[in-house]
């Protein structure tokens, strides 16, 4: 393929994915929304006016970024991997493998549309926490350059999820037992200071912690750990999980017989 | 000499699970041909259209389409090909017009080239009304016309239809054929086809190829095949009921009903003895067709060879 067709190939695939989340948005852009509402009322307004400042911030400015980052991750990593598996359980994905489409296109399409519905939500999640909270940007483009990262990151984990799940099951179980507990254990509601210097070490263990601290001092300016650091690891595993993705696809693993 | 359309060498497949699937495949099938490849369930057919396609990865040999070899450059080779699987490989939810257009957009087609292309191939399949409706909606012979569609989209050279009549109503069938012909003998599209119904094969394919137990046991034009055929079954419908069933010295005739029977004739033999013989008996015969499909007889009288060959060299070995 040239190099505009390979665009037609890659704008194809984009929009389908795009146009697929949004047909469905009652079960894609509402829920996170209401859930991120719940939470910024429940935890934000009722539970953290008890609880006071947080780094020096109010308990809702401080789980602000926190949220966002978690539908951001949650919504780039389901999309991708429920809509892949569909494509290979309804046997569709047949149509991209006989196609003269390179793989990478395939895998930045799927991720590309994984990125737009976590951004997506993320957007809407920031609009329903401007009813709650003030919020101000304090490092706008490295707020906007991590949230974007993180996406493409967790998006291709949903690929790699989805191309080893063999039923519906495989592709809940990350989601369930890896990522809910490690967003939540990764500083969404508290800052790791508040723990005892073990599971500080623990927690440095936790990949999310440094996507969720990097995003808050974007927001804030605030952040436990280096900011450097952090945005080394996201782009150290985009690379890694790319290349894991791109080799399952070129080996047809989970695809081809 | 032109390239053949699709030429195979030494096609191995072995699957996972030590199941040899494809022994050592030759196969050449002509520009402009419409060929037929037959054989048994599990025989290696969708394995071999399937490592074609890219969907099964060959374990050892060579594929090539139209001088391609799909080694070196398998992206300009799939250029050349459109696909219609056995199963409904669509999302269901999708609109019918967003399949087909989406499948352009694969192949790096314009929207501007992609629109009219869809409109002609929906309208000539009669799904252009059906459009914008989800592609679950549609009747399973809908389904079928609407892979042929999405296949056609951008103009494939060699097109294979893996069981595309498969659950098709007779009359929806035949209209298929005529399709089928048409962008076979107008269009010059190199048609490869998989089929249980062995009358779409004779009717449609020049070619065929029977595939057993992963060898290809034979691989001639229809014509020649048929007249390999040894024995014909004709069911003779009588003018009156008779009560005692007629002989005819050298024929195996076999009484179906009052009024019908059935002769086995063996090439060399005359049909015009067997109604001599009738007469002679007063016995009018008022119309006779095939009992069978003449390519079905070969085919099942070939695999059951096939099979007795095998047995014997097990029990030998």
């Amino acid at each position: 393929m040239n190099a505009t067709q390979t665009a037609i190939a890659l704008w194809t695939l984009v929009v389908k994915e795009i146009k697929r989340f949004t047909r469905i948005w009652p079960q894609t852009l509402l829920p996170p929304s209401i859930t991120m509402a719940m939470y910024f009322i429940i935890f934000g307004n009722l539970i953290g006016s008890r609880i006071g400042e947080m780094d020096g911030y109010t308990y809702m400015d401080f789980i602000v970024p926190g949220l966002i980052m978690m539908s951001v991750i949650t919504n780039s990593y389901s999309n991708v991997a429920s809509s892949f598996f569909s494509n290979k359980f309804q046997r569709s994905v047949e149509e991209m493998m006989v196609s003269p489409m390179p793989n990478w296109v395939i895998l930045a399409g799927f991720i590309m549309g994984g990125m737009a519905r976590g951004l997506g939500v993320g957007l809407i999640v920031t609009v329903v926490s401007l009813f709650f909270s003030q919020v101000e940007v304090a490092h706008p483009m490295l707020t906007l350059c991590v949230v974007v990262l993180t996406a493409a990151l967790f998006a291709t984990g949903g690929f790699i999820n989805a191309l080893l799940g063999k039923k519906f099951d495989d592709i809940s179980i990350v989601p369930t037992f890896v990522l809910t507990p490690l967003t939540y254990l990764g500083g969404v509601f508290y800052s790791i200071s508040l723990l005892p210097d073990f599971w500080q070490g623990v927690s440095m263990l936790n990949p999310i912690l440094y996507m969720v601290n990097v995003f808050r001092y974007g927001f804030l300016g605030v952040s436990d750990i280096p900011v450097g650091w952090a945005l080394a690891a996201i782009l150290g595993f985009i690379v890694v999980l790319f290349g894991i993705a791109l080799w399952m696809l070129e080996n047809g693993k989970g695809i081809r017989s | 000499m032109a390239e053949p359309a699709l030429s195979i060498r030494g096609l191995t497949k072995v699957y996972g699970n030590g199941f040899e699937a494809l022994k050592g495949i030759d196969l050449d099938v002509a520009q402009g041909d419409f060929y037929a490849l037959l054989g048994p369930n599990g025989a290696g057919k969708s394995t071999t259209l399937g490592v074609v396609c890219s969907l099964v990865q060959k374990t050892a040999g060579q594929v090539s389409i139209f001088g391609i070899d799909i080694d070196t450059d398998f992206a300009r080779a799939k250029y050349h090909l459109g696909v219609v699987p056995q199963e409904f490989n669509f999302n269901q939810f999708e609109k019918v017009i967003d399949i087909v257009l989406a499948q352009a957009g694969y192949y790096g087609m314009s929207r501007r080239e992609a629109v009219p292309r869809a409109r002609q191939l929906l309208s000539d399949l009669g799904l252009w009304d059906k459009r914008n409706g989800s592609a679950r909606m549609l009747s399973g012979g809908m389904k079928r016309r609407l892979m042929i569609a999405r296949a056609l989209m951008h103009r494939p050279r060699l097109l294979i239809l893996d069981e595309p009549t498969a659950g098709v109503d007779i009359e929806l069938r035949r209209s298929m054929w005529e399709y089928m012909r048409h962008i076979n003998e107008v269009e010059g599209t190199t048609i490869i086809l998989t089929t249980h119904y062995l009358e779409e094969a004779e009717s449609l394919c020049r070619h065929v190829g029977i595939i057993n137990n992963g060898h290809i046991v034979r691989d001639t034009s229809v014509r020649d095949l048929l007249a390999e055929l040894n024995t014909e079954t004709f069911l003779l419908d009588l003018a009156h009921p008779v009560e005692q069933m007629p002989e005819v010295p050298g024929f195996d005739i076999r009484q179906v009903d009052e009024a019908q029977l059935s002769v086995l004739v063996q090439r060399g033999q005359r049909l015009n003895d067997v109604f001599s013989g009738l007469s002679e008996q007063g016995i009018q015969v008022m119309s006779m067709r095939n009992s069978a499909n003449r390519l079905e007889e070969m085919f099942v009288s070939m695999v059951e060879e096939q099979a007795d060959a095998n047995h014997n060299t097990e029990a030998s070995a």
